[in-house]
């Protein structure tokens, strides 16, 4: 796998952000005046504490959440609207259809397309053996481990090769042995599928481990405070996981996020 | 029984089967099924027993107290009255069934017809439902007299079954079709599902379960609207249904044969009641918890 340097991860702009808000019905600002610029083929992490609008950042980028103000512009081709698949969004759970096969699991997103059934297959096939599940189509959710859950989620999400992948806290309901090995096998599929990936955690070591850019944000309202350069090389592995670089990273990461609360609290 | 257990999530992980740790749970449980096992077993013997004890005791009584047959028939001679009666009693069986399984037909397309409309229009729902309500509120055995004027026997007797029938089935597809993830909901929003789409593919499969729930309650409660029909219209000197020879029986003081019409209505109900949960199992057991733990 070749080596990805710092030039390839701040590519040409993919996404801009600008003057982002959202309010919701109840009054709570969710995010206020949120500016982000996403690059081609970066992995991005927007790192903050619960309730600074994180996931809702998400929901905007992928037409889900209307925001109050602001604009988000789309670089190269045309603007995505919602039932354009230029997006995968995996959520927090792993969401699947629990009285469909993982093998129909995956194939929603071109079923919705009306993709015929014997031209999805191939693809289905591809996305679940990237994902190590080839042997489980016939499996249904219910009869499989939380992880696995996951990489059906993910396989579902890449099936239609998103430009950007969105991840909402994927990994936080699984234990740790569980979460690790899908941290690399996420690195893995990020490298050798070029897609972009916009993480969103509330984990610092997590942030650390798989992002070449992290975004640090405010809570309440969610706006960004820091940027943090990652720039440790790829492939990363265990090596990097107890490198005194990786330890040095945590450390500044997470005083940015200190600082972070501190202003937010401080508002 | 799942698989979701934390100690071999990670084992599942790397791609392998989680036989060693089903092998470990097997030999652990081996003395929890066996007591499961003895569980299953008084469950269907201990009902058993009590029916035999009763049915001796009520033999027994009518026997040494010398009671006739028109105040209460012995267990015996009922059982002979339903194989001597039993030509009459089966064309009554039939018709009281056809009209049931007509009933509850028309109940599930009409509940669940109604359920999707209301659903894809508020409008309809707001104009509609709480006729619904009234419909369900008002006591069947009321409206069948009103019934059996306007419109000919048969037909009255299929609208009371279908009026019982099918208010469970909307109200129940209704919440079904309302309960949806609302994180699918919105995967098939980023994906550009179209409204058919939706009802087809998110909305009806999860509401299977809740739509199943409802026909095994419209079942029991369309034989109960058809006998509640074929007795308003058994008094007013027509009808062949079992319910009618019911009320025709208790005229001519037939006890036995009372029993014997009564006795073949409640096995109707259990058989109707099992096939439904029958297909509720076969619906649902790959997927849905009900019919995990429950089985039939």
């Amino acid at each position: 796998m070749s080596d990805r340097g710092k030039t390839e991860h701040s590519g040409p702009p993919l996404i801009l952000l600008r003057g982002v808000s959202k309010s919701f019905a109840n009054g709570i600002d969710a995010i206020a005046r949120l500016d982000l610029e996403v690059r081609h083929g970066e992995f991005l992490s927007l790192l903050g504490p619960s309730g600074c609008g994180k996931s809702t950042a998400l929901r905007i980028i992928a037409g889900l959440t209307e925001p109050s103000t602001g604009e988000i512009e789309w670089h190269g081709a045309a603007p995505a609207s919602a039932g354009e698949t230029r997006i995968g969004f995996v959520f927090q759970e792993p969401t699947l259809m629990p009285w469909a096969n993982i093998f129909d699991n995956v194939m929603l997103p071109l079923r919705l397309k009306r993709i015929p059934r014997t031209r999805a297959a191939d693809r289905v096939n591809v996305a679940l053996d990237r994902v190590g599940l080839q042997k489980f189509g016939g499996a249904y959710p219910r009869e499989l481990s939380g992880g696995m859950r996951m990489r059906v989620s993910i396989a579902r999400a890449l099936i239609t090769e998103p430009t950007l992948l969105l991840m909402d806290e994927p990994f936080a309901a699984l234990d740790e042995i569980t979460r690790f090995k899908l941290n690399n096998d996420l690195l893995e599929l990020w490298q050798s599928l070029h897609t972009t990936v916009m993480f969103v955690t509330h984990s610092v070591f997590e942030s650390v481990y798989l992002s070449s850019r992290i975004v640090v944000m405010t809570p309440r309202p969610g706006r960004v405070m820091t940027e943090l350069a990652i720039d440790a090389p790829y492939p990363r592995d265990r090596n990097f996981r107890t490198s005194a670089e990786y330890a040095a990273l945590c450390r500044r990461t997470s005083e940015a996020l200190e600082q972070a609360m501190q202003a937010g609290t401080a508002q | 029984m799942s698989a979701d257990g934390p100690i071999f999530a990670a084992g599942i992980d790397g791609g392998q089967p989680p036989q060693a740790a089903v092998a470990r749970r097997r030999v652990g449980n081996r003395s929890r099924s066996l007591h499961e096992r003895r569980d299953r077993v008084l469950r269907f013997a201990l009902p058993i027993a009590v029916l035999v004890a009763g049915l001796a005791i009520w033999e027994a009584v009518v026997r040494t107290e010398r009671i006739p047959p028109y105040v209460l028939p012995a267990p015996g001679l009922i059982l002979r009255t339903l194989v001597n009666d039993w030509t009459l009693l089966w064309q009554s069986l039939v018709v009281t069934l056809l009209t049931t399984v007509e009933g509850f037909l028309l109940a599930a397309i009409g509940g669940v017809g109604l359920a999707i409309v209301f659903n894809q229009s508020p409008l309809v729902e707001y104009s509609l439902y709480p006729y619904a309500v009234i419909l369900q509120v008002t006591p069947i055995v009321a409206i069948a007299p009103l019934l059996l004027i306007y419109l000919p026997q048969q037909a009255a007797v299929l609208a009371c079954a279908w009026i019982v029938a099918f208010f469970p089935v909307l109200a129940n597809t209704t919440l079904g079709l309302n309960s949806i993830d609302r994180n699918l909901a919105d995967l098939f929003t980023l994906y550009g599902a179209t409204r058919g789409q939706r009802l087809w593919n998110l909305k009806l499969p999860s509401a299977l379960p809740y739509i199943l729930g409802g026909l095994r309650i419209a079942g029991g409660l369309s034989l109960i609207g058809a006998v509640v029909a074929e007795i308003a219209a058994g008094s007013a000197g027509a009808g062949s249904g079992l319910a009618y020879r019911i009320a025709e029986s208790g005229y001519r003081l037939n006890i036995p044969r009372m029993f014997a019409a009564l006795l073949l209505l409640s096995i109707t109900g259990i058989v109707i009641f099992y096939l439904l949960s029958l297909v509720n199992y076969f619906a649902l057991r790959r997927w849905h918890e009900s019919a995990l733990q429950a089985g039939v």
